[in-house]
């Protein structure tokens, strides 16, 4: 095989790898999205927080360490102890539980009926709030996080396909055990949704809120457990990128690349969300691939977006959303 | 006592259809220009220019632009700041290449240009409504960000990248470059807040305002009503293009005097706009005012506060910086939906009942 298809080939698998972690991001939305109908910009911001939460924990620092220095003149930084990666990942499990039944209790049940852009635009409040409260608690400086993932290339995929092609073929382990954690997490969100009494209660929710009130599902509970398992979700995205490109505030911007996965697959689609993220990662990287060194690099920035654009034109749904029916 | 319409005939039409119909209304608003053009500029120093009056000048201007599109028609953009780096970069190339042309022809034109380029974006809003529409003006974002960084011709070819306002005069006053007086950049400024208000407030008053609002409270229902939904969608995009045009360019010759397109005109600069609308209030252009300056005064206070006076480093300052605006976006989301502009509204009521209210 020529060596332009193998490099093809090569940027596709790590688009697919790169496509996983987005619609990993995309799956929080849908969540929040289908249970609650609110568009909940500050997935992002979640997963930054969450994944400074975990890191701050594993380390040991002292949260608000910053304002408590400055506020009483003292100089203190950690505790001192290391936690375990999975007792951490327990405990930031419980701050985001935590997290979502504030955000239930504090903002959302006051704004139960309003019209769902000021519903968006409150999540956005919502995820400037969260931005800086991470930063104060945890420090705004970028973090390793190292919770045990194998990281660097693939010994084994490389040596086959060197043998089979001729070329071997770059894939890190980070992003196969992230495809591998996605499909798990999937399977375990399906399970939940179709075989527990809670899953069951949520898909009554998304389909027809008052139906679900009158058979005597609690909204409330609903929406904070919507809110936990999208925050797990969150957290699992944070633990990736992290563990891939360090903890620091661009991993909030990466909530804005999974918009454009949501409007592929439709907002209300759960294998929307995953296969738009899959064609939006190999999209951007093959088209960063052929076409972008004749336009000058970068178009990662904004193919996504534009992709997204112009499919919508011509089906204003998504790839799996459910059909725009409007009344007057 | 003094706050009421009791007393005060309309005997012509154009009066009763004026835009101040109360007395004391139409006075305090002369009091304001009189102030505003004839107290400040002589009381006017760098700092207060700088840091206070141009800033929330330029900012009221993309405000009341920004009304238009998502608060008066509904449709939410989030592309405002690549929109205002259009303004920015047209106003460039236009002074670079017209050296000896007024600055009042530049920044109007390079109003029309971005009027342009927002009504190509606003195509899809035909197709695509809500949430779909907002991600979809987050493609311009970042797609025009990017080709104002890549594309050598818009920046002239500068060995940084950026772009940096030569020395324009106004009737023989520097309005930009290094030399400009703060008098001269508060009054370029405000002549055209004044101008683009007037405007706007007659648009939104007339015809074409209210079938931005019939688009924006049901467009199916407008459009069986008679409203043409292509040219009301498309004339909210152009006009609001316009103001952000001219907000962009004034941002950049006059506020920054160089600016770069990432971090000048990034997407925070979008959130920033439209937070001062929803703090301000979403379809009031008296709300664009207030939530400009509300967001331009809140940094500086809370600097002043944290930095100033308990000397607190400044990314703590920064980080407290996030959450108060975050909060505070919600607080007014759940206490007062319609933002500052309403509260006003509520107090005026108030008022013509003072002291009575019974």
């Amino acid at each position: 095989m020529p060596d332009q298809v193998l490099f093809a080939m090569e940027v596709m698998l790590n688009g697919l790898m790169a496509g996983v972690l987005y619609a990993l991001v995309a799956l929080g939305f849908v969540l929040i999205y289908k249970a609650s109908g609110i568009f909940n910009y500050a997935q992002g911001v979640m997963a930054l927080f969450s994944a400074l939460t975990l890191v701050g924990i594993m380390e040991g620092q002292v949260p608000f360490s910053h304002l408590i220095n400055a506020i009483f003149g003292t100089d203190i930084h950690h505790f001192g102890w290391h936690v375990p990666a999975l007792v951490a990942i327990i405990l930031t499990i419980a701050v985001m539980i935590l997290f979502a039944w504030l955000v239930q209790k504090v903002i959302f049940r006051h704004l139960v009926n309003q019209e769902p852009i000021l519903l968006f635009m409150a999540t956005i409040g919502l995820a400037y709030f969260l931005e800086g409260f991470g930063d104060l608690m945890w420090g705004s400086e970028i973090k390793r996080l190292d919770v045990g993932l194998p990281q660097g290339i693939n010994e084994w995929i490389d040596l086959t396909t060197f043998e089979a092609f001729g070329y071997g073929f770059f894939i890190d382990n980070l992003d196969i055990s992230a495809t591998i954690v996605a499909i798990f997490l999937v399977a375990g969100l399906i399970v939940f949704s179709q075989y527990t009494k809670q899953g069951r209660a949520l898909r009554a929710v998304a389909d027809d809120h008052q139906a679900a009130l009158s058979v005597g599902i609690s909204l409330n509970f609903i929406w904070v457990l919507v809110w936990s398992v999208a925050g797990f979700v969150a957290l699992v995205a944070g633990i990736m990128w992290g563990a891939k490109s360090g903890v620091q505030f661009s991993l909030s911007l990466i909530a804005l690349k999974a918009l454009p996965v949501l409007m592929l697959g439709g907002f209300t689609s759960i294998p929307g969300a995953i296969v738009g993220g899959l064609i939006i990662g190999v999209g951007e990287k093959l088209f960063e691939f052929l076409i972008g060194p004749m336009v000058g690099g970068a178009t990662e920035n904004w193919f996504a977006y534009v992709l997204a654009l112009v499919f919508l034109v011509f089906r204003p749904q998504g790839l799996f959303g459910e059909k725009i029916i409007e009344r007057v | 006592m003094f706050y009421r319409e009791a007393g005060d005939f309309s005997t012509t039409y154009p009066q009763d259809s004026q835009t101040f119909p109360i007395k004391f209304d139409r006075y305090r608003y002369y009091v304001v220009l009189v102030i505003a053009f004839g107290i400040i500029p002589f009381i006017i120093n760098d700092y207060w220019a700088n840091a206070v009056f141009v800033p929330f000048l330029i900012y009221a201007i993309a405000a009341i632009g920004l009304n238009i599109l998502t608060g008066y028609c509904g449709q939410v953009s989030l592309g405002t700041g690549a929109f205002m780096a259009v303004g920015a970069y047209s106003c460039y190339k236009l002074m670079t290449a017209f050296p000896e042309v007024s600055m009042l022809i530049h920044i109007p034109l390079a109003g029309l240009i971005t009027a342009g380029v927002v009504t190509i974006f606003g195509l899809p809003s035909l197709r695509i409504k809500g949430f779909y529409l907002a991600v979809a003006t987050l493609a311009a974002q970042f797609f025009l960000v990017w080709l104002f960084n890549k594309v050598g011709w818009f920046y002239n070819y500068s060995a940084s990248g950026q772009i940096s306002a030569p020395q324009r005069d106004v009737f023989g006053i520097i309005v930009t470059g290094p030399n400009t007086a703060a008098w001269a950049k508060y009054m370029i400024c405000l002549v055209f807040v004044t101008i683009c208000a007037v405007l706007a407030r007659n648009l939104t008053r007339g015809t074409t305002g209210r079938t931005w609002m019939a688009i924006r409270d049901m467009d199916i229902a407008a459009e069986i009503i008679g409203v043409n939904p292509l040219k009301a969608k498309l004339t909210a995009f152009a006009i609001s293009g316009f103001f952000v045009g001219i907000a962009g360019a004034l941002f950049f010759s006059v506020y920054l005097g160089a600016a770069e397109v990432g971090e000048s005109f990034g997407i925070d600069k979008s959130f920033l706009v439209l937070f001062m609308i929803i703090i301000g209030g979403l379809g009031s252009i008296f709300g664009s005012f207030a939530g400009a300056a509300f967001m331009v005064l809140l940094p500086v206070f809370l600097k002043n506060v944290f930095v100033g006076w308990l000397g607190w480093p400044t990314d703590l300052a920064a980080h407290l910086q996030f959450i108060i605006s975050g909060g505070l976006i919600i607080i007014f989301l759940i206490m007062e939906p319609h933002g500052l502009a309403q509260l006003w509204r509520v107090a005026k009521e108030k008022l013509r009942l003072w002291p009575f209210p019974h």
